[in-house]
């Protein structure tokens, strides 16, 4: 029981990675900039479709179309962040919540009259395909690559917040706003800069996700969900607390559905629940 | 008050305007289906078979043209259904109800057939006791129980023993879960486990492993669809469930297209029982298949032939009826209807208003480099038996 | 509706001429009467738009009022709905003491949740509506012996509204009955914001901090609004259900939050109408793009939400507000906004 509960842990920690690749550009523009952008998931989507229409109709290896998805959806996000989202930087939450979600509709539909409503397949090559045995567990390779994938990607991202001067600006700016400007770090291009990388990350997990969760348009709806329970647990601005938030969501789940599969969809809630009760800013959160 | 008479008189005069069966006039048919949200495949596939019948046979039936007025459910919300079938009859004046792919929506429009005594033409919701809810209504799909049971004496007779049932957490999976384990038990098998998974899951992996860790030699799996036959697939590959020690055995769902197509040679050897399925070697069949195709670029589906079928009655009904709208003459004229359609012989049990055709055992094979469910095996002239049962 | 008002000696005087009904007000409820006439084919629509119109405006309550934000307030409709149709099931049919049951449901409900909420701000708050919701929603659906899982619950009869007004095919008495349920939860909320209660409700979303320090208590003034509009909340569900004799998940479904708070914003928050304009214009608009080309409604609802966020920041009403307090709407339609004289000068 102990391997067979190993191997569902793994599988747990797999898709906590995917939903910290989708959540981390959240959590860090949310912190930055106080910015509620509903609408990350769309760039999720993007990533996603551009994925499977350069697979499906161009026959590109897929590999190859992941650098593509990122830069896909960040570009998009620049777009809609120059036309759009720009002016509500100063206006309330609801309004941000409102806007974005406006945008999530029109992509919904967009997606659904261009690709129609049947989930994309999505064909891997072989060599990502199966499963290992190790120490008689089974592990799925798709996964491994998945695990190792976002590892590096969060190694990469810790390292740009730590030891880079641009890591440095988006890291006052996230303490405090006011301070970072008032000591000329412009912050308007640091969060430009930061939230074209974020959405670009999440356009990267949509086209990881394919694999493991599917794509339709509802994606850019389903997954916010789950995106926000991250990152409020998480703590805003916190990478760590994206990245812890995610493992607990994804084992949790997995967890609860193996061992008590009758209450495995409360689990979830239950957690975020009484996790925020108690840190109200999240788990690493500096404020609420 | 006076409202509710002038309500009541629109009514009876609506009524009487319909069942005024002369030279002049269109029947409307209202479907209600599920054209957007997350069944929105299953509504235009539905649509699509009730699109291909009305260009084959023209859209004049006795003297009458036929209006389809089409209404967006949008997923299982009965509020919804109930809310649309009262304003087709209300608003668009339609005479007969049709569609209805998830069976809430299906038993709460059943209401409103009953209260507004309307023919209701049920082209899909598969639960056995969706067709008990109106004396007006007829089924043209298949029901759960009957598919599953065959299945588990199916599944009995072709040499397992201990079975695991892992279904969908509502009622459509509460109902194949009965059947096959009924069946399968009565044959002399012994269900070793079970478990129910929530309806939205996405990852299989924790189930699948409860289940091989309860060492069967058979898997029952039923799923309604959508993504979640590619995510069992791939985790039965990812879990390491030898497929020849192991069958895996479910409803036809499980091994559809768009599930084969995700789940790649991991889905190669899966067992399901169906009433359909494009690759059904007959002539009616295949000129289906390529009018279907030919018209909207892909395969059909169960759905598609449910509409595709459900239209025939309506045509034919209305033909015995001679153009009358009447509820009653309707039923009555639909009872005991038989003929050939794409998926086999089939027919209207005149007792129940049920569907009665041929179960399909299939198995994935690959053919021509391509993911096919070839039949193995089929059971002929099966009927819902809980219905039957009741009966007794 | 808060116009701004000529130079005023205190608050008491400010609530006095609030209070006043405006001729405009007047028109409005006289014309929700017009669909009985004017659209008789319509009327399961017209109690849709007022159910959901009522559901509107017990959100007001709390977000346009107090400033809580709340992605989950489908949990007391949903709960109020089931509250109404397990009264139906288990043989008590009338329709008016239902509805009670179904308030007094929601409202325990939302006493309880009501000491949780008014200890949290911002996302958190959000984050904790929205997950209660949700745990609502999925034991609901667990609870499928009880509440009839997806399938909904069976057997949901009404008797006739006073013995004598069937719930019928046409929805007349479905329409009266929600019509008449909204008009005096109306007032009652009328009442309640136009009252020096109401006033600090709106202090303490500007500034709960400074409301603690003037001395008014904030906790227990939010928990009172938020058990209140949880009864509200809960009778619009139970008057979904009684009229349309069924109730399933889809009463407790995220999706449902999400309109009702997309309905609020769209009409104007803080503003009473403001919920009542939003679902007659989303409900109506979702019901013909619905009917052109089902498949896509979504993206004219999403293109008007961004429209309204960028040019109506105040939603519908606010901008038509500004238009009606400025210079030149005064001269035209003064006479409608102003309130209604009675022999006493303000």
């Amino acid at each position: 029981m102990i391997t067979s509960a190993f191997g569902v842990l793994f599988d747990g920690f797999a898709y906590g990675m995917l939903l910290f690749l989708l959540s981390v550009g959240l959590s860090v523009t949310l912190g930055m900039m106080n910015f509620v952008n509903l609408a990350h998931c769309t760039f999720g989507m993007i990533g996603g479709y551009v994925t499977v229409t350069l697979i499906n109709s161009f026959g590109w290896p897929f590999l190859a179309t992941l650098p593509v998805a990122f830069l896909a959806a960040a570009a998009f996000s620049i777009v809609c962040e120059r036309t759009m989202f720009r002016r509500l930087y100063r206006s309330t939450d609801l309004d941000q919540c409102l806007l974005t979600i406006g945008l999530v509709f029109v992509s919904i539909a967009c997606t659904a009259y261009v690709y129609g409503t049947i989930q994309q397949p999505v064909q891997l090559p072989d060599y990502l395909r199966g499963s290992v045995q190790m120490a008689g567990i089974t592990f799925g390779v798709y996964r491994i690559f998945l695990i190792v994938f976002a590892l590096i990607v969060t190694g990469a991202l810790v390292a740009t917040l730590e030891y880079t001067r641009f890591g440095a600006q988006v890291r006052a700016a996230v303490d405090n706003q006011r301070m970072a400007r008032g000591l000329g770090i412009n912050v308007d291009s640091a969060f430009a800069i930061t939230f074209a990388l974020g959405s670009g990350l999440a356009g990267l997990g949509g086209a990881l996700a394919i694999d493991i969760v599917g794509l339709d348009p509802s994606f850019a709806l389903a997954y916010l969900v789950y995106v926000l329970i991250v990152v409020a647990v998480g703590g805003l601005g916190s990478i760590g607390g994206s990245f812890v938030a995610a493992m607990l969501l994804g084992i949790s789940d997995m967890a609860g559905k193996y061992y008590f599969p009758a209450i495995g969809s409360f689990l979830i809630y239950l957690v975020m629940i009484s996790l925020l009760m108690w840190r109200p800013a999240g788990l690493f959160g500096k404020r609420v | 008050m006076p409202r509710i008479m002038t309500g009541l008189a629109c009514l009876a005069a609506t009524l009487l305007a319909a069942t005024s069966a002369h030279a002049q006039g269109t029947v409307k048919v209202g479907a209600i289906l599920s054209y957007s949200g997350q069944f929105a495949d299953t509504g235009i596939q539905l649509d699509n078979g009730i699109k291909l019948y009305m260009k084959q046979h023209g859209d004049t039936v006795a003297g009458k043209k036929i209006e389809i007025v089409r209404k967006d459910n949008a997923g299982i919300a009965p509020d919804v259904a109930k809310r649309l079938a009262q304003e087709s009859i209300v608003r668009d004046k339609v005479d007969i109800l049709a569609g209805f792919d998830l069976t809430p929506n299906a038993m709460a429009a059943a209401d409103v057939s009953v209260q507004a005594k309307k023919f209701m033409v049920n082209m899909n919701a598969a639960t056995s006791i969706v067709i008990t809810k109106s004396p007006y209504m007829v089924r043209t799909s298949f029901t759960v129980a009957m598919v599953n049971e065959a299945l588990g004496t199916w599944a009995y007779k072709t040499g397992s023993r201990r079975a695991y049932t892992l279904v969908s957490d509502f009622a459509p999976g509460h109902d194949g879960e009965q059947a096959f384990q009924r069946a399968f038990k009565e044959a002399g098998g012994e269900i070793v486990g079970s478990a129910r998974y929530p309806t939205s899951n996405i990852d299989f992996t924790a189930f699948i492993q409860r289940a091989k860790d309860a060492n069967p030699d058979v898997i029952y799996i039923w799923t309604p669809g959508g993504t979640q036959p590619a995510a069992i697939g791939k985790s039965i590959a990812e879990r390491g469930i030898d497929k020849s020690k192991i069958r895996i055995v479910g409803q036809g769902e499980l091994a559809f297209e768009e599930a084969l197509k995700g789940m790649g040679d991991a889905g190669l050897g899966i067992i399901t029982a169906f009433h359909y399925d494009y690759n059904h070697q007959s002539p009616t069949n295949k000129a289906f298949v390529e009018a279907y195709n030919a018209e909207f670029k892909r395969n059909p589906d169960m759905f598609s032939v449910g509409g595709y079928d459900g239209m025939h009655v309506i045509y034919e009904a209305l033909k015995k009826t001679n153009g009358n709208t009447d509820a009653e003459a309707l039923v009555n004229a639909a009872k005991g209807l038989k003929w050939e359609s794409p998926r086999g012989p089939m027919s209207i049990d005149p007792e129940t208003r049920d569907v009665v055709e041929t179960v399909y055992i299939r198995k994935v094979e690959k053919v021509n480099g391509q993911l096919v469910n070839v039949e193995i095996d089929k059971i002929e002239n099966q009927k819902d038996p809980s219905n039957a049962r009741m009966k007794k | 509706m808060t116009a701004p008002s000529p130079a005023i000696a205190g608050p008491h005087q400010y609530l006095e001429t609030q209070i006043r009904w405006r001729v405009i007000e007047i028109l409005f409820w006289l014309s929700t009467l017009l669909p009985f006439v004017l659209a008789p084919d319509y009327l399961v629509l017209a109690s849709q738009v007022a159910i959901t119109a009522l559901f509107a405006l017990s959100l007001d309550l709390i977000l346009g009022y107090a400033g809580i934000i709340s992605l989950g307030h489908a949990a007391f409709f949903g709960f109020g709905a089931y509250a109404a149709g397990l009264t139906a099931k288990w043989g008590w049919g009338e329709p008016i003491t239902g509805l009670a049951i179904a308030g007094v449901a929601a409202g325990l409900l939302g006493y309880l949740m009501s000491f949780i909420i008014a200890r949290f701000r911002h996302l958190a708050l959000i984050m904790i509506t929205l997950g209660f919701g949700l745990l609502l929603l999925e034991a609901a659906n667990s609870a499928g012996w009880l509440t009839g899982g997806a399938d909904g619950l069976q057997g949901v009869r009404m008797w006739p509204l006073f013995g004598m007004f069937k719930f019928d095919l046409y929805g007349v008495t479905a329409y009266w009955y929600a019509l008449i349920v909204l008009f005096v939860l109306f007032l009652v909320a009328r009442r309640l914001t136009n009252s020096p209660f109401g006033l600090s409700l709106r202090g303490i979303r500007e500034n709960a901090v400074r409301m603690r320090a003037i001395g008014a208590e904030s906790r227990p003034h939010l928990r009172k609004i938020y058990t209140l509009s949880a009864v509200m909340a809960g009778i619009a569900g139970a008057v979904l259900t009684q009229t349309t004799e069924t109730v399933s998940l889809g009463v407790l479904d995220f999706q449902r939050s999400a309109d009702i708070l997309v309905i609020l914003i769209l009409g104007g928050a803080g503003r009473l109408y403001g919920g009542i304009v939003g679902a007659i214009i989303y409900l109506i608009a979702r019901d013909q793009f619905s009917g052109i080309n089902p498949q896509y409604w979504y993206f004219p609802i999403g293109v008007l939400l961004i429209v309204v966020v960028l040019f109506l920041p105040n939603g519908i009403l606010g901008g038509f507000a500004q238009l009606i307090y400025s210079e030149r709407g005064q001269r035209w339609f003064g006479w409608l906004t102003g309130p209604l004289r009675r022999g006493r000068k303000s």
